[in-house]
């Protein structure tokens, strides 16, 4: 029982926060924008990257680079906007799709350019795990990334339900027309929707490289999780991505927990396919996802 | 013959060779999302696939992988084409009827999935070792008298698809595939099969996606899963469609052939670079044609080659009810 809490659910729990922050901004843009961001995961591993920067050379520790990552991924992400995606706002969805599939590219080729494609953690050594009622072993990152989690999507909710821009967020992710109608400045929204969802982004990938390592692919790798989630939440859902990065997380770890006999029940080498079985299965049951999302 | 023009003969050769296998690919690609409209992020896949299906069948019998059939190699290559549309039926049957961006993702994870198969199941393929010896046909006829065989070979089956793809076009198959392109409404409207049709352009790309990685590890001799990177691969024959202009058969063979001699010369002028530059230099390269593509979805849309519009056969005489 503790073995199943300490190596399937606390893990379960770190994953599942690190695809609901991307997730979170999978959807939105999907709302907002209406097509799917295959530069999502690049962007996490700019925002990772951004960080190891800071650690590296100021010495702090990742969670205190962690707000200059997301400003920097942001205003990346503002930049290819308007460069790259902006002239295809009136274009069939799909060029969108084409266009975001070679940043992804482009990005990752920036982050090798610069960075180098060794494998990299942010602090070296081992990490003592913090033991509670002395069963649970929770390692610090844990907890930090969990509790990381806790907040930003605070944050996310405040914004989106309290904040002028935030209520206009939802009003034009429901109907884009009825939106711009009552006078609100889609342009504006389009803008923050990507501070909101390349900040997530960069989050996201900072807690990955804290939980594991960093590497020029880990955001790519991460790119179907984190669609299954959004699609499983219901697409321009963002609090139905959080529900889905969650269950994908959790399904992902407990997978290979040995349900029946000794044996893992899928080798964990194959984690990746029960995110892509649950997104097809989401697929042909209720494409809108759980909460009810769009179905475009 | 001088030797230093004897090396550019045969780089060539070996550019031609390379630019035919790509163009197979970027004609079934053609055929999913030039004329049906098909969005297909998982070409790698079915290049892979296809790639391992010929390399297990025409290998022989080998330890670290399954096989031993040293089967002659039109059979691997008919069985690629098989494999790879079987899996692609199956694929469609679940995501054809889901909307262009869910259809790229879902083929997305198939890529990736596949590739997991592929670098998990050791008794398979080998692993991350992979699987060598490949045969390639006309092979140990001494230089250049291989390479120009293989390459003969891969411009026959270039030249037959593309033969094969236009004669589709122009038969009342092709129409009906731009009508859904262009409006699917009303062509299920017009009393079409709006979902067999599409799920029969679907397996046919991925058919010559799947000949496009046999005739690549033919051409190599040796694959593994990291012998080609699987993003490049679906990158590389999107970039070539794009800039060739999709829709258009003779642009997506020159696209091909465009973007593999930018891809290969752009690596010849990094070979010169000092090591440590060469690799930093390989990753502007990809950032490079990845800006090509960019410019290229701004300001030429319509690629190098444009669709033309089909000619309508008796146009003066009121046009002929194109039969199903």
């Amino acid at each position: 029982m503790l073995e199943f809490i300490n190596f399937y659910l606390i893990p379960g729990l770190v994953l599942g926060s690190i695809y609901a922050l991307g997730a979170i901004g999978v959807s939105m843009l999907f709302g907002i924008l209406r097509f799917a961001h295959f530069a999502h995961g690049d962007l996490m591993t700019l925002g990772a990257y951004l960080a190891l920067t800071v650690v590296l050379a100021l010495g702090w520790s990742p969670m205190m680079a962690l707000p200059i990552a997301i400003a920097g991924t942001a205003a990346v992400a503002v930049g290819i906007d308007w460069a790259f995606y902006r002239p295809f706002r009136s274009s069939p969805t799909i060029v969108l799709v084409i266009a975001s599939f070679g940043i992804a590219l482009m990005v990752r080729a920036a982050v090798q350019l610069f960075w180098g494609v060794e494998v990299t953690p942010y602090q070296t050594g081992i990490q003592r795990p913090i033991i509670l009622f002395d069963a649970l072993r929770v390692a610090e990152r844990h907890f930090v990334i969990v509790g990381g989690t806790i907040f930003l999507v605070g944050v996310m909710h405040y914004f989106l339900a309290y904040t002028r821009m935030g209520k206009a967020m939802r009003a034009m992710s429901d109907d884009a027309n009825l939106a711009r109608v009552t006078g609100i400045n889609t342009k504006k929204i389009i803008v923050w929707t990507w501070i909101m969802g390349a900040g997530m982004a960069a989050a996201a990938g900072v807690f990955l490289g804290m939980d594991t390592q960093l590497n020029p692919n880990m955001g790519w790798d991460l790119l179907l999780p984190i669609f299954a989630a959004a699609i499983l939440g219901g697409l321009g859902r963002p609090y139905g991505a959080i529900a889905g990065g969650m269950v994908i997380g959790f399904m992902e770890e407990l997978s290979s927990y040995p349900w029946i006999g000794t044996e893992p029940l899928l080798e964990p080498s194959y984690k990746t396919a029960v995110a892509f079985a649950v997104m097809v299965l989401m697929l042909i049951v209720r494409p809108s996802g759980l909460f009810r999302g769009r179905v475009f | 013959m001088d030797l230093e023009i004897f090396g550019l003969f045969m780089y060539g050769i070996s550019l031609l060779t390379m630019t035919g296998i790509y163009a197979v690919s970027c004609l079934g690609l053609n055929v999913q999302w030039g004329f049906t409209g098909l969005f297909n992020a998982g070409i790698a896949g079915f290049f892979a696939v296809g790639a391992y299906t010929s390399a297990i069948l025409t290998t022989p019998e080998h330890a670290g992988h399954f096989g031993g059939f040293g089967l002659p190699v039109p059979v691997g290559m008919a069985a690629s084409m098989i494999t790879a549309g079987i899996i692609a039926y199956a694929v469609a049957k679940i995501c054809l009827r889901l909307r262009s961006d869910y259809l790229a993702i879902a083929t997305l994870g198939i890529a990736e999935i596949l590739r997991l198969i592929l670098k998990n199941e050791q008794w398979l393929t080998g692993g991350s070792l992979g699987i060598s010896h490949i045969p390639r046909p006309f092979d140990g006829r001494g230089q250049p008298w291989s390479e120009l065989g293989f390459l003969a070979v891969v411009v026959v089956i270039v030249l037959a698809i593309y033969w094969l793809i236009e004669r589709g076009l122009k038969a009342p198959w092709g129409r009906v595939m731009r009508a859904i392109r262009e409006n699917e409404t009303a062509a299920e409207a017009a009393g079409k099969n709006v979902e067999r049709y599409r799920l029969e352009a679907f397996v046919f790309g991925a058919m010559f996606m799947g000949l496009g990685g046999a005739l690549s590890a033919h051409a190599f001799k040796f694959i593994s899963p990291e012998a080609f990177e699987p993003l490049l691969v679906t990158f590389l024959v999107w970039v070539m469609l794009i800039i060739g202009g999709s829709g258009n058969n003779k642009g997506a063979i020159l696209g091909a052939f465009i973007v593999w001699t930018i891809w290969s010369m752009t690596e010849l002028f990094t070979g010169f670079l000092p090591s440590d530059w060469a690799i930093r230099a390989s990753y502007i390269r990809v950032f490079l044609i990845g800006l090509i593509l960019q410019l290229v979805l701004q300001f030429y849309a319509k690629g190098l080659i444009p669709e033309k519009p089909p000619v309508i056969p008796g146009k003066n005489g009121g046009e002929k009810a194109g039969g199903d």
